[in-house]
């Protein structure tokens, strides 16, 4: 292990170390039972998230933007010590909502399991230290735990993203964790049994079902929230300009508040494509195979603004998004194309003041 | 309120209209100041209707129906539930033995006040808009103000400023929090002096609400007056502070109310359902979720666990597995949800929220299915036999039940067989129904073909109740009724055709001679052909219904014969001269006679057969008419093939606009394809016609000829190509090897089969 990184030099610092003061300011103001191993209130918690003001005049700012009613049904779950499992599709903010969730729960978004294809049980379980083994026999000492099992020990909240995308077998090893509470370890005759605050938040994408889809032993464990694309225009531009903002202060960009222009038209452009109509609903467009997710428009965005600020003059113009937007469009080579030509000539084009968008986009097609 | 002797002589207590708390909190006040008489918003005309609340029969939901004699369709209803305070009231005085009256504006007031009330609801789906629209206040008083105002008045939901003033962003949650889920304590002073403060802050100034609370004040005077010495009052929340306290003097009301219009009112009970009593039906005046609140009035405790082991019995009658420790955690989780909003116990949010999470697995479709089965849950009320009621209703009601329909809320499907006696009646009886524009059934796709079989889509709904009231001017049963409502309209001779169609279909033979003296006469006044000969092919359809319904006929073909003699008679002139969208009207009336011709009597086909050949003969018909009715003749054996490919060429090559002719070929060749395919002759001289025709005509003829051959189906088109290619290479290929056997196959297994069979 190196030396932790300090929160201001780290590229992606954690959500404890990025809104430490709300976390310190909600925890001083917080006169609400606390659930046992839990920093804050299930109140605390749900105003961490969704923002808001706090009586001594702290400003709270907005983690996820929607539907305040989803953050206290996942909220109000954690605090039955049922576990959580987040559903959307791809870029609906469910990592975001879970590292939140997790930091202002057990201050510490860190216990993080990713499931792919190659996930091993040991990821979710434990694995061992195999010169310790060889020297000194079967221990504790020799057992390197998973972040499942930490999480059980500390009694803090532990992340599995992307769950449906393990193996089926590796995914039923949280069965017992989840049931009983408690990690048997046989080559020990022995377990590690959860402190109180131990759960488990899960995300996993709705398109994704058919990978690995969960066994009904356990889905049972879990209560399911499904986190819904945002439903209107306005406020898919604030949350792309927020996470816009919070990025780009990360990579030194400029602030994007003069791009409030080009950042809707980014918008209304995923949203129709993903549609299938255009936002006036009079005409049909294709839909390409990429999902246009929340979170690809966020890319979008900031990868123009460094276009902008690097090689332009600081200022985000159509040219710098055109690019992106077509990298996220055209998915596949061809048919996407289409798609994307299509909606070009009989959308783009017919709007007088998306002119400069056409011309660029027209360049960067070819 | 627990000593008797300190109540003062008048209690208001102001209710939420179709509250579970409001209507416990009614009663357990009832029980503690006990009253010697009871006053209750609602129409004060409806005293006699009260007898019937003992009536062990009379079983919410319920709604007293008002409806203006003169003209049945204004309507107004006030819906009770069992959770309704007004009902808890009802029946807490009837078990009581307390005298109970409704001191609201009377029906006759408040029908002949406002303009058309309720109107007569047209569409099936739509209910008929019910006045008084919102939970808090008003309902069930018939108030029209409340529709839709843009902004709406504060008395329309005085409820959301008290709970916006507490903090609530939703007044429903609110109101829950503050009376509905308190099990025990009597919130009606707080609530009354919430509502004066609101009352004052304010002021009232909608008339008709003046008047009502002038009505409502006058009423509770003259019960004072009358002797009573501890009077409770049961209204809206809004109105509380109107009645309580001291009252101003009477004049003032008096004047109010002095001079109003009357109309000639009368009022019964009638059936009502939870759908009807939530938001989604449209019905404003009603709550989201009955069946939440009727679950809530029912159970004492535990209720959060009940409500969801009933959400579980919902999902597993449906086959969806939800064990028992899932409705334990959507328990807790509501619970938890509760906590955390800060709210004394779950609501319906919190219990909805849950079970989407838990029961459902973030599914919104099986929640749905929840929130129809249970959270509005479907119940319907009954009304006992005694309730005066218009005799139409009666005998609706006596032959529904002699033929077994029941009067079920819930959709049903029911299927017919025409043979059978029983069934027969039932259509007969549904479909006089359908007439009187009581749509209860509605006829659905039956699987066969055949014409024994009917298909019908059953679903009783309340509002029907006010139609049948209009039916009723109209007879004093189903048939008597349906008898006069189907003569009353007889304007065209389309009409009065399909007026004689229906009215065998419901058996009723009392309307068919009246109807076909004037079809005959209509007939006689008739100048167009083309609707004369429109006439004709339901009339004989009908004739064939009515061999089928054993119905007596005779009658029947006299008629359509003589239809169809005059049509025939003016044929010939009517055929000549016509623009072409007359031409194409009267060839699809020609075409439809001649599909329905071979259901009537062969003297009549003879005639028909004889005037189009006269028809034809005529130069002066268009194209498309011609063309149709030399191929009509060439199909039934009238003229020989080469008969009509020598007209074919008279056509083609006399010296015609080709445009003309591409309409006598798409007359003549329409429809069936099989004649040019096998007939070479004809299809020979349409070749050459076509290779004639110069570049610059064949734009004007492609549209025509296009109607023509696109009308047919693929393989049709596919042999015809190969048929002219045949054409030339050869000129005599054989029609057989253009053949395609592919899809005869299963035709000629059948055949086989029979053989077999025949030969055994």
């Amino acid at each position: 292990m190196t030396e932790p990184t300090p929160a201001d030099a780290a590229l992606r610092p954690h959500a404890e170390q990025l809104y430490a003061d709300e976390l310190a300011a909600l925890a001083r103001a917080d006169d609400r039972p606390r659930p046992a191993n839990w920093r804050l209130s299930p109140w605390a918690v749900v105003t961490y998230v969704v923002g808001g003001t706090l009586p001594d005049g702290t400003q709270i700012s907005t983690k996820y933007v929607g539907n305040r009613r989803l953050v206290e049904i996942a909220v109000a779950t954690l605090a039955t010590d049922r576990a959580l499992l987040l559903l959307g599709v791809p870029g609906t903010a469910k990592s975001w909502l879970s590292e939140h969730l997790s930091a202002a729960i057990s201050g510490d978004s860190t216990l993080v399991v990713q499931g792919t294809a190659g996930t091993a049980e040991e990821a979710v379980r434990y694995g061992w230290n195999y010169a310790q083994l060889l020297a000194s026999g079967p221990s504790f000492d020799a057992l390197v735990p998973s972040p499942v099992m930490l999480g059980m020990q500390r009694g803090a909240i532990v992340r599995v993203e992307e769950l449906t995308r393990m193996p089926s077998d590796v995914q039923d090893a949280l069965i017992t964790v989840l049931s009983e509470k408690t990690l048997p370890v046989p080559e020990l005759t022995g377990e590690v049994q959860a402190r109180t605050g131990f759960n488990l938040i899960a995300t996993a994408n709705d398109r994704d079902r058919g990978v690995n889809d969960l066994s009904s032993a356990l889905r049972r464990r879990f209560n399911t929230v499904i986190l819904p694309l945002p439903d209107s225009v306005d406020a898919e531009v604030a949350i792309v300009t927020q996470r816009v903002g919070d990025l780009g202060t990360a990579l030194q960009l400029p602030s994007p508040d003069h791009a409030a222009d080009e950042i809707r038209r980014v918008v209304t452009i995923f949203r129709e494509l993903r549609a299938g109509q255009t936002l006036d609903g009079r005409t049909a467009v294709k839909s390409p195979s990429g999902t246009l997710s929340t979170a690809e428009a966020i890319s979008v965005v900031t990868h123009g603004l460094a276009l902008a600020a690097h090689f332009g003059d600081g200022l985000l113009r159509a040219p710098d998004v055109a690019g992106g937007i077509i990298g996220a469009v055209v998915k596949e080579a061809v048919t996407d194309q289409v798609v994307w030509n299509e909606y070009l000539e009989t959308v783009v084009r017919e709007r007088a003041d998306w002119k400069d968008f056409y011309r660029a986009a027209r360049e960067v097609s070819r | 309120m627990t000593d008797p002797v300190a109540a003062p002589p008048v209690r208001v207590l102001g209710v939420r209209h179709h509250g579970p708390g409001s209507a416990r909190a009614v009663e357990r006040a009832l029980t503690d100041y006990a009253p010697d008489c009871v006053l209750i918003e609602g129409p004060a005309d409806a005293d006699p209707l009260l007898a019937w609340v003992a009536d062990p029969d009379l079983v919410p939901p319920v709604a007293i129906l008002a409806w203006d004699t003169t003209d049945p369709g204004r309507s107004s209803f006030w819906p009770m539930a069992a959770f309704s305070p007004e009902w808890q009231a009802l029946t807490w005085a009837a078990r009581a033995g307390v005298p109970v009256r409704f001191i609201d504006l009377p029906s006759t007031l408040s029908l002949a006040a406002e303009e058309p009330v309720v109107t007569e609801p047209d569409g099936d789906a739509d209910p008929a808009p019910v006045p008084g629209d919102d939970p808090t206040t008003t309902a069930p008083a018939p108030e029209t103000a409340a529709e839709e105002p843009a902004e709406p008045p504060v008395r329309t939901d005085p409820i959301a400023r008290l709970a916006a003033a507490a903090g609530f962003d939703d007044p429903e949650a609110w109101w829950d929090d503050a009376v509905e889920l308190r099990s025990a304590g009597d919130p009606f002073d707080a609530l009354l002096e919430a509502m004066g403060e609101l009352r004052a802050l304010t002021p009232e100034d909608d008339p008709e609400t003046q008047r009502r609370e002038a009505h409502m004040r006058q009423q509770l005077r003259a019960a004072t007056k009358a002797g009573h010495q501890r009077i409770a009052v049961v209204c809206g929340a809004w109105h509380a502070p109107a009645l309580a306290g001291k009252l101003p003097p009477a004049t003032a009301d008096a004047k109010l109310l002095a001079g109003a219009k009357k109309a000639k009112t009368e009022l019964t009970w009638v059936p009502w359902t939870h759908s009807r009593l939530a938001f989604a039906s449209g019905y404003g005046a009603g709550v989201a979720s009955p069946g939440w609140y009727a679950h809530l009035f029912r159970t004492d405790d535990a209720p959060v666990a009940r409500w969801f082991s009933g959400v579980a019995a919902v999902l597993r009658e449906h086959d969806l597995p939800v064990s028992t420790a899932g409705v334990i955690e959507a328990v807790r989780l509501a619970g938890a949800l509760a906590a955390l909003r800060g709210r004394p116990v779950p609501g319906l949010s919190e219990v909805t929220e849950a079970t989407w999470s838990v029961l459902c697995d973030g599914n919104p479709v099986l929640l749905e299915l929840v929130t129809r089965e249970a959270v509005v849950g479907e119940s319907m009320g009954e009304v006992p036999d005694g309730v005066p009621t218009v005799p139409l209703d009666t005998d609706l009601r006596t032959r529904a039940r002699a033929l077994r329909l029941k009067f079920e809320a819930a959709e049903k499907v029911l299927t017919l067989d025409l043979r059978k006696p029983g069934d027969l009646a039932k259509s007969r009886f549904l479909r006089q129904l359908g007439i009187l524009a009581i749509p209860w059934a509605v006829p659905a796709e039956a699987r066969s073909t055949g014409t024994f079989k009917e298909v019908w889509t059953l679903e009783w709904k309340p509002e029907f109740a006010v139609r049948i009231i209009d039916a009723a001017r109209r007879g004093n049963t189903v048939a008597s009724a349906a008898t006069a409502a189907i003569l009353e309209d007889t304007t065209g001779l389309a009409t009065v055709t399909s007026a004689v169609e229906r009215a065998l279909l419901a058996g009723l033979d009392d309307a068919l001679p009246p109807l076909l003296a004037v079809l005959d006469e209509r007939a006689a006044h008739e100048a167009d052909i083309t609707r004369l000969l429109d006439a004709v092919p339901p009339l004989a359809r009908v004739q064939r219904y009515g061999d089928v319904r054993g119905t007596d006929t005779t009658r029947l073909a006299d008629v359509a014969r003589a239809v169809l003699e005059r049509g025939c008679a003016g044929l010939p002139a009517a055929a000549s001269g016509l623009s072409d969208d007359a031409a194409a009207e009267l060839r699809r009336a020609i075409d439809a006679v001649a599909a329905s011709i071979s259901l009537l009597d062969p003297d009549t086909r003879e005639l028909w057969t004889l005037s189009l050949l006269e028809c034809a003969d005529r130069r002066d018909v268009p194209g498309t008419i011609a063309g149709r009715l030399v191929r009509l003749l060439t199909d039934g054996g009238r003229i020989d093939h080469d008969e009509a490919a020598g007209r074919l060429w008279r056509v083609l090559s006399r010296a015609t606009e080709p445009a003309g002719q591409a309409n006598w070929v798409e007359g003549f060749l329409g429809g069936n394809p099989m004649l040019l395919i096998h007939d070479h002759q004809v299809l020979r001289i349409l070749d050459e016609w076509v290779v004639g025709i110069n570049p610059e005509a064949f734009g004007d003829v492609l549209p025509s000829l296009r109607r023509t051959f696109g009308g047919w189906p693929e393989a049709a088109r596919r042999q015809l190509a190969s048929a002219i290619s045949g054409l030339d290479r050869s000129g005599t290929a054989s029609a057989s090897e253009a053949e395609d056997f592919s899809d005869v196959a299963d035709l000629l297994a059948v055949v086989a089969m029979i053989l077999r069979e025949g030969s055994r």
